[in-house]
């Protein structure tokens, strides 16, 4: 096999029988674990793989996933998804986002509903998409609400800077981009969670590299392995874990290797800190507040920042979720989905009561659609 | 004539020679070409009777049209009762401005569609409403077939059952998702719009024993086989390796996160048989144009009540379960 | 969510754009976050429209070629096990 064909990038991650054998393997080398092992995905794109090829059911019972908060949807408070409700109602304002923000429910209505109303709002399947829009209606104020991890954040900064160099002037972001490592650091800034190995971001990393991990496994003795998102990619980097904590290791490993390196997307990243930098604090949603851990435009650039533009009509009281949810213990860990009162009963996808039923990579979402047999 | 206008929807000169010159002339029966007010009709046995509306939004699309659409739809429904389809009334609701070319393609596609099944249109109605009313065209159709195999139903699934798909399945959803602005993609694609009479007929007349038949549109294979655990109180275990999915569906499914059991599909059924004939019942369909795609997809048990359990080939299971929220609005 | 699939770059037009193909389905995206030039056949991986890096080929087929090497000695061990266990076999 020395010509690669796109269909083996595909087909040759999600080999059945590489699969089958990567959970014998697992499985034996499991058995010399002398504590059982909790491995934090971190990314909603795993959890997703996780539940949709049923992994869990491949590895023995010393093994257990702990569904981090990789899910940009998921962990947007109530009180910011009204910010961008709110800026839809304003006069001439037409609101981009990404399609999997229209359907979240804020704290009185959603997106989509406020588009049934009559509200000028567009999902888009690609921010590049807003600059057309913004030209075709010059007498309009396009407003985009930039959401996403650090995947996500190099095209919104593109955008900006189309924007700029074009000196379009009907163009405006309200930014929601977050970043990984230090929802990481607050999760495990409580001592009872159970987190010892993390498997790392596929597509975050593509972009910041695996550079960004260096400190984890040292901070908190637990082997990070970035990994691709196919099932065998998981698979695969589940075993490394495996064999550093055998091995008695805690280090940064890259599964990933056809994609992430130590240094990422470099160009990417001079463009999100041309335009962008970290905001002192930012609410995650089941978790608090987390300083550092999102980004907001430059003040250079607050002509464009619809945050500032808009401050006055855009609510400030954090919301807190329905108290018996309880997605911030789940994301540590100390609880599953089916441990919550609510789960699957007045909390469902259709009607989320906390953050990790919001989207199709939410624990409890996942859970609940991908119910195992 | 360039546009259809409110006049042709007035019932008078302007309607007449409307339906005369293009209705009459591309669906010509002798029921129809009486011009009652009602069409009379005769039915040696049980009837089968069914109705659908169609507001499918682009109303041309690859591999079908509205009409097509129209047609296979509500014929493919009395199929899948066991019916021969006889006899269909056709009703329009045309946006005022209407381009009248559109609506010859509409109508002929309409008539060649009718052809597969011998079903003949023999009664309709034509309302013309102002700007903004419809989007562009709405085709009501209604069908009354003739039950030719009694027994089928969704109520009536048997343990062991085995359960096939006729064909690969979503190329509908993915077509209908494809044409819709704003995506920016393009692709092979071409919706399975079609009529399944022919392989319908070809079980029958081959005298296999079928407990049930449905076409999988709106909510897909997933809905279908929800359905099915769900009325008939069984468990539905399908090899999720064996439903047969084309790569250009695969690969929107791929870009955009979508599941392709969850899209619809107007030309593929999901046929429930005995087990043993379903090595039979498999070589009838392969032999059919419509059914040459075939595949025995999974069986009835009983392992978990009204659920659908869908295996991996690496060794994991999990269920399947009816698609939530909207998809994709107006696709049929 | 940070969905990014692999395609394969079947077109290079101006303003730095490329239209790529996955599994049969065409589209086309912004090269505006790739510092490296690409040309047409090069994998790269797309999210949100846009290309967001290069697939290194090699250690693409390096990874593929270690699971099959994998596979391979997992069924050696198998058969030859099986073969053991068959001599082994008390009832002979």
């Amino acid at each position: 096999m020395d010509n690669l064909q796109l269909k083996d990038l595909y087909e040759g991650f999600r080999d059945p029988s590489v699969i089958k054998a990567l959970a014998k393997q697992i499985n034996i080398e499991a058995k010399k674990l002398e504590k059982p092992l909790y491995i934090m995905e971190v990314c909603g794109g795993h959890t997703h793989t996780i539940m949709k090829y049923g992994l869990k059911q491949l590895l023995p019972t010393n093994i257990d996933f702990i569904h981090g908060p990789g899910c940009p949807v998921c962990i947007m408070p109530k009180e910011r998804i009204d910010h961008a409700i709110a800026l839809s109602e304003q006069k001439d304002v037409i609101l981009l986002t990404l399609g999997d923000m229209i359907r979240v429910p804020g704290s009185k209505s959603s997106l989509a509903e406020h588009r049934a109303k009559g509200y000028d709002i567009r999902p888009l399947y690609s921010p590049m998409d807003a600059l057309g829009i913004a030209q075709d209606n010059p007498d309009k104020k396009v407003i985009f609400f930039a959401i996403g991890f650090e995947t996500t954040t190099p095209m919104t900064a593109a955008l900006i800077d189309r924007t700029v160099k074009s000196k379009i002037n009907n163009l405006f972001f309200h930014i929601n981009h977050v970043l990984v490592p230090p929802a990481v650091d607050a999760i495990m800034a409580d001592k009872r969670a159970k987190i010892n190995a993390f498997i790392g971001p596929s597509h975050v990393s593509v972009i910041s590299g695996a550079k960004i991990y260096l400190r984890i496994p040292e901070a908190y003795k637990a082997p990070v392995v970035v990994s691709g998102f196919e099932p065998v990619d998981v698979m695969q980097s589940i075993l490394m874990i495996l064999r550093q904590r055998n091995e008695n290791r805690s280090e940064m490993e890259i599964e990933y290797s056809r994609s992430v390196t130590l240094e990422g997307n470099t160009k990417a990243q001079e463009l999100i800190n041309t335009y962008l930098h970290p905001r002192g604090h930012f609410r995650w949603r089941g978790i608090g507040d987390i300083p550092d851990s999102a980004l907001e435009l430059r003040p250079e650039y607050a002509k464009y920042d619809a945050e500032k533009i808009y401050a006055d009509v855009l609510p400030q009281e954090p919301i807190d979720d329905h108290k018996l949810c309880i997605c911030g213990e789940i994301l540590k860990g100390l609880a599953k989905p089916h441990d919550c009162s609510v789960f699957g009963t007045a909390c469902t996808p259709n009607k989320p009561l906390g953050s990790c039923m919001v989207s199709s990579e939410g624990a409890c979402n996942a859970y609940y659609r991908f119910a195992e047999v | 004539m360039k546009d259809i206008q409110l006049s042709h929807g007035g019932g008078g000169e302007e309607t007449n020679s409307l339906i005369r010159d293009l209705f009459y002339k591309a669906f010509e029966n002798e029921t129809l070409l009486a011009a009652e007010d009602a069409a009379l009709l005769k039915v040696e046995k049980n009837i089968a009777f069914t109705t659908d509306s169609f507001t499918v939004s682009p109303i041309f699309f690859s591999g079908g049209d509205i009409g097509k659409l129209a047609i296979a739809g509500t014929v493919n429904d009395l199929a899948m009762m066991g019916a021969r389809p006889l006899y269909l009334s056709a009703a329009f609701i045309i946006e005022e401005g209407f381009a009248f070319d559109k609506l010859q393609m509409i109508v002929d596609s309409m008539a060649k569609e009718l052809k597969k099944s011998g079903a003949k249109i023999v009664c309709g109605d034509t309302k013309v409403v102002p700007r903004g009313s419809v989007d562009q065209i709405f085709i009501n159709t209604a069908g009354i077939g003739e039950v030719i195999k009694e027994g089928i139903s969704s109520n009536d699934l048997h343990l062991d059952d085995v359960i096939i798909v006729t064909g690969d399945v979503g190329r509908h959803g993915a077509a209908v998702l494809m044409e819709r602005e704003g995506l920016g993609i393009n692709g092979d694609i071409q919706s399975d719009c079609d009529t399944l009479w022919p392989a319908v007929e070809a079980l029958i007349d081959g005298n296999i024993s079928i407990s049930a038949m449905r076409d999988a549109t709106r909510g897909g294979l997933s809905a279908v086989l929800n359905e099915w655990a769900e009325q008939s109180s069984v468990c539905l275990e399908i090899e999720e390796a064996h439903i047969p999915i084309n790569e250009p569906v695969q690969g929107i499914c791929e870009l955009f996160g979508f599941e392709a059991l969850d899209f619809a599909n107007e030309g593929t059924a999901v046929v429930c048989v005995a087990p043993l004939h379903a090595q039979m019942a498999l070589d009838i369909l392969r032999s059919t144009e419509v059914g040459k795609n075939a595949q025995v997809i999974g069986r009835v048990t009983n392992k978990k009540e009204g659920k659908v359990i869908l295996f991996s080939s690496h060794g994991s299971s999990r269920y399947l379960d009816l698609p939530k929220g909207e998809l994709l609005p107006r696709i049929c | 969510m940070c969905l990014s699939i692999p395609s394969k770059i079947v077109k290079i037009d101006e303003d730095n754009i490329a239209t790529v193909d996955t599994m049969g389905i065409s589209r086309e995206v912004s090269l505006d976050l790739m510092a490296d030039d690409v040309t047409i056949g090069d994998y790269i991986l797309i999210h949100v429209g846009f290309a967001m890096n290069k697939i290194d080929k090699d250690e693409a087929l390096q990874s593929l070629s270690v699971y099959q090497e994998m596979l391979e000695a997992m069924q050696e061990d198998e058969r030859r096990q099986l073969i053991e266990d068959d001599d082994n076999c008390e009832n002979r």
